[in-house]
């Protein structure tokens, strides 16, 4: 039993665990032990009792998330889909996963698949990601030849098929009732909710879609049990999770660690502390659509809760840190540049708020900003921050960044007003 | 934009190779359209672009209208609907790249190969594009040159990753 089972296959970003390896460390042993010989419906109980939460940025209970498919009734498909659609800036975890140890992410999708009786998978994938693909599809054929993968697995009633779609683009993907139209070959347009995918999902049968991640700690589940999972964790959130830092640290990295790890320690003994001549000035906890945090909530465990008690959210996991000289008002801008770039156009809020934000924040971050312009940005945030003003959580996820910012950003807000420049010196053009 | 159509039959504009894959991708699909991504990018993995003959050929093929496969050509970064150079070089311009100073890296770029955003250099080598991150954000700035992933880019080593 590894205190690090996400990664306790990945040594190096060098040699990748391949299907040898993976089962000479005990792999696939739970797809023989459980397909065939435990109840789907036991299986979902272990994983509602773990309280796994969805890696993706939600977090929502993943057993929960499962228990809504309706029970099998013979017909048609069912669908298990892999988000591993990786694209919120600043994070860098699901990379790692499916590059060093791919046959991790397909052991949990095949027990997934049998917990909800889904007989054919996906795993989206953005296109850029090339390395990650070759190696899954590998990764397949290698499940397929052992009898883990197709028809009448391990000799049981249960078939599984496993496809890698390769997506052409678009941040947008990854919110799951997008990414379902774009698995149908459509633009990349959320859905409206109810239906949800649990329900009517791709081609209108009953889907469920995880992170990658969260798939990825199913197997070790399986194997180890609800009880052993929820102690990995150091508070109330069960297991571990991939936590990284980017930006001006010392030794920017992803690292696994128990749930509930203070953020003092990922930034400051994992990455090492600000890089020399760098002081923290603030930092988002899990990606871009998070709300920053400061020095002050140092101490604060990576937990859903905790996080969101200081007014953010857990998201991906992996922090963008700002330094104290790089300009705020330049990195929100760099955000909002790219959420209006990726807004899908669908709703009017997101489409034309976005850019209107991004245009205000370029104003004032050139010294050509007036008073006026922060209530813009004030009324925008609250606005199309709300969520139920737009079509998906795109906007009000945009909005996250910006309203911290204003907060705890605001001198620097007003001193470019004031003062008509910006007197940061670096990171300037790129938006 | 593509009425002066000489032909209807896909097989004149598609090769027999592209029209096979895309077969194939239907043969596990509810429906025709539903292949439409992997179409467009069968023919884009021969052709390097989708050309407006090209989208029409698909669009018959896949039995959906020329408009309607524009629409879903249009809305995806990586499907280019103008001629891209020999490799298409996508540069992070998200966040943590930026918080590194990727922008001047990209400004040397940029310079180098005398072309911005969306343009491609006169020799018709690269195209350059910015993309959203690439999931690299520990060795920022990072780009992509064609399949190719460089990163712990800085003004300095730049002219190493071009070769």
């Amino acid at each position: 039993m590894s205190s690090t089972p996400l990664t306790k296959n990945i040594v190096d970003q060098v040699r990748p665990t391949g299907f040898t390896r993976y089962e000479e460390r005990g792999g696939y042993s739970a797809v023989r032990d459980t397909i065939g010989k435990v109840d789907p419906d036991a299986v979902l109980e272990i994983i509602k009792d773990a309280n796994l939460r969805g890696r993706g940025g939600a977090g929502f209970p993943t057993g929960m998330k499962w228990s809504f498919v309706p029970k099998p009734n013979g017909q048609g498909h069912r669908y298990l889909v892999a988000n591993a659609d990786e694209m919120e800036p600043g994070t860098f975890k699901d990379r790692l996963l499916m590059e060093q140890d791919p046959h991790q992410l397909i052991e949990g999708m095949i027990l997934s698949a049998y917990t909800i009786t889904a007989d054919t998978g996906y795993i989206f994938i953005r296109g850029e990601y090339h390395l990650a693909i070759s190696r899954l599809r590998e990764a397949i054929m290698q499940a397929e030849a052992a009898g883990y993968l197709g028809n009448h697995i391990q000799g049981s009633e249960f078939s599984f098929r496993l496809h890698v779609h390769v997506s052409a683009g678009r941040y947008i993907c990854g919110e799951e009732t997008a990414l379902l139209n774009s698995l149908e070959g459509k633009r990349a347009t959320p859905r409206t909710k109810p239906p949800f995918p649990q329900v009517s999902g791709l081609w209108g049968r009953p889907t469920i879609v995880n992170n990658v991640e969260t798939l990825c700690n199913i197997t070790h589940i399986v194997t180890y049990g609800a009880a052993w999972f929820r102690a990995l964790g150091r508070g109330s959130d069960g297991g571990t999770k991939l936590f990284g830092a980017s930006g001006r640290v010392k030794r920017p990295g992803c690292w696994e660690l128990p749930m509930g790890t203070p953020i003092r320690e990922i930034i400051e003994d994992c990455a090492g502390g600000m890089a020399d001549g760098y002081q923290l000035k603030g930092f988002l906890p899990g990606g871009a659509s998070t709300d920053f945090l400061t020095k002050d909530h140092l101490d604060v465990p990576m937990e859903y809760e905790t996080i969101m008690q200081a007014g953010s959210r857990m998201g991906t996991g992996t922090m963008i840190i700002l330094d104290d000289r790089a300009c705020p008002i330049g990195m929100i801008a760099n955000l909002e540049k790219f959420f209006a770039r990726e807004s899908c156009g669908f709703c009017t809020p997101c489409r034309e708020g976005l850019p209107w934000v991004q245009q205000v924040l370029d104003k004032i971050d050139s010294g050509n900003g007036v008073m006026g312009d922060l209530d813009i940005l004030e009324r925008q945030g609250n606005f199309i921050g709300a969520i139920g003003n737009t079509h998906c959580a795109h906007a009000p996820g945009a909005m996250e960044p910006l309203v911290s910012g204003l907060k705890y950003f605001r001198d620097d807000f007003i001193e470019h007003i004031e003062q008509k420049t910006c007197r940061y010196s670096t990171n300037k053009g790129m938006r | 934009m593509t009425s002066n159509l000489a032909t209807d039959n896909p097989m004149d504009l598609l090769t027999e190779t592209e029209v096979g894959e895309i077969e194939r991708e239907i043969r596990h699909l509810p429906d025709r359209q539903s292949a439409a991504i992997d179409a467009l990018k069968i023919v884009q993995a021969h052709r390097g672009w989708i050309s407006d003959n090209s989208l029409a050929a698909i669009a018959q093929l896949l039995d959906m209208s020329i408009d309607e496969l524009d629409g879903i050509a249009t809305f995806y970064n990586l499907i280019y609907r103008q001629p891209v150079g020999e490799k298409v070089i996508l540069f992070c311009d998200s966040v943590s790249c930026w918080l590194m100073d990727g922008e001047a890296v990209c400004e040397k770029l940029s310079k180098k190969l005398g072309i911005e955003f969306g343009q491609t250099s006169r020799d018709g080598k690269y195209t350059l594009l910015p993309v959203t991150c690439l999931g690299d954000c520990d060795h920022a700035p990072a780009m992509m040159i064609g399949d190719d992933l460089h990163h712990d880019l800085t003004t300095e080593n730049l002219d190493e990753h071009l070769e």
